[in-house]
């Protein structure tokens, strides 16, 4: 069977990113990107279509290529790529309604994947430490992305009820980690100095984007209709991402954070919506049980992995890198005048390693 | 290995001692146990003993410190460097063994000299629910249950908290509770504890427990609506009944300040012989001798599935373990001499 694919929101880096790995897929026939602004990087053997997903030409579209899976990841995170919270909210909002609009007056459609984030779930003391897919969220999100994103689900779910022929994938992200993935949480581990909220340490988690795209692949593929938690294994605390990233923590008291955040914000260095600073206080775990038992996906990055790739590929380990780290621990322990400090460390780890041998 | 080497062991005592468990080794019988028995004889004692006991003492000690050194700088680069690993909960075990616990030992030990019964009623493998009583205004009771279960359990079982959303909105004792692996007390969480192995603490009278005055001392309070029951009969898990005696006597609330309360938004705030006269000196816990009993376990697994939805059922099983646990504090403070010894 021939598949034309059409993938929503190519001009950024995970959308373009997708069409390429789409259109390098021999199960695929041909594949589609839409977006108003040009692609910054390349599609592959994509074709790229100037369109807004908010205007009705967007049917026309899917019906002139004979369009049977849509891909949508036209859903921005930040107002900076928009231009401004108006229209970022316009873009979210009013496109999913449009795009989901053409799809039901087009009869050929026959599957369609929603790259959606785990943010819905929003962050709050009074939360499970893991999320499934059908935990209520005891703390909505009530601005930015966040909301957004929990309404294009609702109509996502709306457009699902009213055509039942087709199956309809949700993705529920982790923060997308990787080289070039420009993200409100790649920036943040690139400030100088990262400041998180005093007294608090969120737990997170990370999705590499090879990964994620792997797993939008595979429900372009084959039907896999429902609602997927997605996210690598394990979680790591900030503090420790901080100190992996060899970053310096800025910890702030907890009724100074919307200033400092502000400070942040006005200095063009970072975005602090409400929706981040409440899950950089508490954290968010997901639970990826369905996708694992379902789509048969085990993510290949744990969170841990991911992370660490991602602070090596960005360079940040130059700060402080393990083997210097080590340096200094016997320079300590030297000062200390510990003279077979070696042999003890030496057999302390192998302890450790062996414990039964001890 | 050079044979019959002298050495002098703690004197003439330690080599008594030495004597005897030469004598106790070879069984106590045949001429020579005899002999070392009747007459002290350090050449003749089980020198290997000896000798791999006095290497340690000896020139053991210095090695010993440059390994534990070693391991502190090692823990320390490690933290430094992010390179260690917490679990899904962000329970982080290596920090709370050695830092968390670190002071509580010396609370546990030496000053409420706390005596745990029963410890071989808690499983070396696989989920149980512990629930216990609460007392003491602060949860004092609570993380001595974790020394207990960390440190003189055989299998050193973590003890898994399910705490009140107060302790996880609340700065730093929110962080703290998470990296010493406790979460929210909620059905999921419980759940997916149990279901994973491990050891889950519950202490179903909460704030009306813990904040009771002292006049109320060891009477349990309403115990929950009974979801711990239903969790582990969803779980199939043990529920293990744990009564603690001393914690009542460590902050006596004698009264309870209604407006600060709502000023702070806390459950209560108490007002004890100490606290808030004698300010920091009111944090102080009154020395009491603690006993800390496992009951037997009540068995979940033997019940149909679709138990945990029979509200009856429930019911029966909170009131056998809430009267388990109030019989057995009666029974122990019937046993304890006196609140302090």
């Amino acid at each position: 069977m021939s598949r034309v694919v059409l993938v929503t929101g190519v001009s950024r880096h995970l959308g373009s990113r997708m069409a390429a790995v789409l259109s390098n897929d021999p199960g695929i026939e041909k594949v589609i990107g839409v977006d108003i602004v040009l692609p910054r990087e390349g599609i592959g053997g994509a074709e790229f279509v100037r369109a807004d997903i908010r205007n009705p030409i967007i049917a026309k579209v899917i019906a002139a290529a004979g369009v049977d899976t849509v891909v949508h990841m036209g859903v921005l995170s930040t107002p900076v790529q928009a231009g401004g919270r108006v229209s970022m909210k316009e873009i979210n909002v009013i496109g999913t309604m449009q795009l989901l609009a053409a799809c039901q007056k087009s009869p050929g459609i026959s599957r369609l994947i929603v790259k959606s984030t785990s943010s819905i779930y929003g962050a709050g003391p009074k939360d499970p430490a893991m999320f499934t897919e059908d935990t209520e969220p005891r703390s909505q999100p009530r601005s930015g992305w966040a909301k957004d994103s929990v309404e294009v689900e609702s109509y996502v779910r709306g457009f699902a009820r009213r055509r039942p022929d087709v199956a309809v994938t949700t993705f529920r992200f982790a923060n997308f980690l990787g080289p070039k993935v420009d993200t409100p949480m790649a920036a943040y581990f690139g400030l100088p100095v990262v400041p998180t909220v005093l007294g608090h340490d969120a737990r997170l988690q990370f999705i590499h984007e090879d990964d994620g795209l792997d797993v939008i692949r595979r429900a372009a593929l084959e039907d896999h209709p429902g609602t997927f938690n997605v996210a690598g294994d394990g979680v790591i605390m900030l503090s420790q991402a901080v100190r992996l990233a060899g970053k310096s923590a800025l910890p702030v008291p907890t009724p100074m954070v919307g200033v400092v955040g502000g400070w942040f914000r006005r200095a063009g260095l970072a975005d602090f919506s409400p929706e981040q600073i409440k899950f950089l206080t508490y954290g968010r775990g997901l639970d990826t049980s369905r996708l694992r038992e379902r789509m048969g996906v085990v993510p290949t990055y744990t969170t841990h992995d991911a992370f660490v790739e991602f602070v090596h590929e960005r360079g940040l380990d130059s700060a402080l890198p393990k083997h210097r780290a080590e340096a200094i621990e016997r320079g300590i322990a030297h000062a200390l005048g510990s003279s077979t400090l070696s042999e003890a460390r030496l057999s302390a780890r192998l302890r450790k390693e062996a414990p039964g041998r001890a | 290995m050079p044979d019959a080497t002298v050495i002098p062991i703690g004197g003439e005592d330690g080599a008594r001692k030495a004597a005897s468990r030469a004598a106790r080794s070879a069984g106590a019988t045949g001429p020579r146990a005899k002999r070392a028995t009747a007459r002290p004889e350090p050449e003749v004692v089980a020198y290997d003993e000896v000798e791999s006991d006095a290497a340690h003492d000896v020139d053991g000690a210095p090695q010993r410190l440059d390994a534990t050194l070693a391991d502190w700088l090692d823990f320390m680069r490690r933290r430094i460097t992010g390179d260690y690993v917490v679990d899904d909960f962000g329970f982080d075990e290596e920090l709370t063994d050695r830092v968390f616990m670190a002071p509580l030992r010396p609370l546990y030990e030496k000053w409420f000299r706390v005596e745990t019964r029963g410890i071989e009623n808690v499983p070396s493998h696989g989920g149980a629910l512990v629930v216990a009583n609460h007392s003491g205004t602060i949860a004092l009771d609570a993380v001595m249950t974790q020394v207990a279960l960390h440190d003189h359990h055989p299998a050193h079982r973590n003890l898994r908290m399910l705490g009140a959303n107060l302790v996880f909105q609340t700065p730093f004792m929110g962080e703290v509770a998470r990296k010493s692996g406790h979460t929210l007390a909620c059905n999921p969480d419980a759940e997916r504890l149990l279901s994973t192995g491990e050891i889950v603490g519950v202490w179903p009278e909460g704030f009306k427990g813990i904040g009771k005055p002292y006049t109320e001392r060891y009477k349990l309070q309403r115990f929950g609506r009974g979801g711990f029951v239903a969790t582990a009969l969803r779980t199939k898990t043990p529920i293990i009944p744990c009564a603690v005696v001393g914690a009542e006597e460590i902050y006596p609330i004698i009264g309870n300040a209604k407006t600060l309360a709502r000023l702070f938004n806390l459950p209560y705030f108490p007002i004890t012989p100490t606290f808030p006269w004698l300010g920091p000196f009111g944090f102080v816990p009154l020395p009491s001798k603690w006993i800390i009993e496992f009951g037997e376990p009540i068995m979940t697994d033997h019940y149909p599935e679709g138990a945990a939805d029979d509200p009856m059922l429930v019911f029966n099983i909170t009131d056998q373990v809430r009267e388990t646990i109030q019989q057995t504090l009666y029974r122990l403070l019937v046993q304890r001499r006196s609140v302090f010894r």
